[in-house]
């Protein structure tokens, strides 16, 4: 079958299950990428203890703390809006949606800050400030810089595919007959939850 | 469990009522509160594996409830418990191999 065809018989036949499977595959790949990252940690982990938990102290364990509730009620709220545009619910599940995206902004706005902070004292990657202290803390700020800065790119890519959605659903391309886009998008936003369930005590709680 | 199982009876497909969802979203904030105040003591060496074990658990929930695993077919399982394990095997071996070369 030719790939046009295959275009016109999907409006016939369509096969939830293969894009859900699809979209776990695409996850798999994420689990490696991150996967990586935490291997590097580990062995630099254990390779200078002491300067982890000396560099840690310099994170907010506060805002890391709040970073976290907000990214695990958003994960709340998009499943929520997936049960609603199941129950037919339209305007339940895009206001669900919207509020998905405002606490992923706001998680983002927190990062901006602490992050702001961090390069206000002369941490960040190459600075003169940084590049002083002991090679452990340097490499806990380098794994901290890449490891928050990719997930907070998955945030952002989140907010952008969680918007599209909100869209879809406002036009009726999700309805509660076809909704497995929307469901997509929430399989990949609980993904970049569970990396920071994660992420979260490996670099804010060493005390 | 028996909420779940009712709710399944009525929506056979995977639809569910809010209920299950705002439970996990409880359990999950309170295990954040868990991981955050057990932090703060010293357990040593156990320390990291507490906190390792609690974000264990919150996956665990977000993978079978949020992530709607627990509604999918055996074959949805059996593909995450296959990717979950083959990258703790890879971080096995990666762990076994390190610690041979810096014993020699």
């Amino acid at each position: 079958m030719s790939s046009q065809e295959q275009t016109a018989a999907a409006h016939v036949h369509r096969d939830d299950v293969g894009a859900r499977m699809g979209m776990w595959l695409f996850l798999f790949t994420e689990l490696i990428l991150f996967g990586g990252m935490f291997i590097l940690y580990s062995i630099y982990r254990y390779m200078y203890p002491d300067a982890f938990h000396l560099a840690a102290k310099e994170l907010n364990t506060i805002v890391g703390t709040f970073n976290t509730a907000i990214l695990l009620t958003s994960s709340l709220t998009m499943v929520l809006a997936i049960t609603a545009i199941q129950r037919k619910q339209k305007a339940l599940s895009i206001f669900f949606q919207v509020i998905t995206i405002v606490l992923a902004l706001g998680f983002m706005v927190n990062k901006y800050f602490e992050w702001g902070a961090k390069f206000h004292h002369g941490i960040y990657p190459g600075s003169d400030t940084l590049l002083a202290k002991p090679a452990g803390e340097i490499l806990f700020f380098g794994l901290y810089y890449v490891m928050t800065g990719l997930h907070g790119l998955h945030v952002i890519i989140g907010v952008v595919l969680i918007g599209i959605m909100a869209g879809y659903t406002s036009k009726g391309i999700i309805n509660s007959n076809s909704y497995v886009k929307l469901e997509s998008a929430g399989l990949y936003w609980h993904l970049v939850d569970i990396i920071w369930i994660f992420l979260f005590p490996l670099f804010y709680l060493i005390t | 469990m028996e909420h779940n199982q009712e709710v399944h009876a009525e929506h056979p497909e995977h639809s569910h009522g809010y209920g299950i969802y705002i439970l996990v979203w409880l359990a999950l904030m309170s295990l954040t509160g868990i991981t955050v105040a057990v932090a703060g003591i010293n357990f040593g060496g156990l320390t990291i594996a507490t906190a390792l074990i609690i974000a264990a658990i919150k996956s665990f929930l977000v993978l079978k409830v949020f992530m709607h695993l627990r509604s999918e077919s055996k074959t949805f399982r059996a593909f995450v418990v296959v990717a979950i394990l083959f990258l703790l095997i890879s971080f096995i071996l990666l762990f076994s191999d390190y610690s041979f070369i810096v014993r020699n």
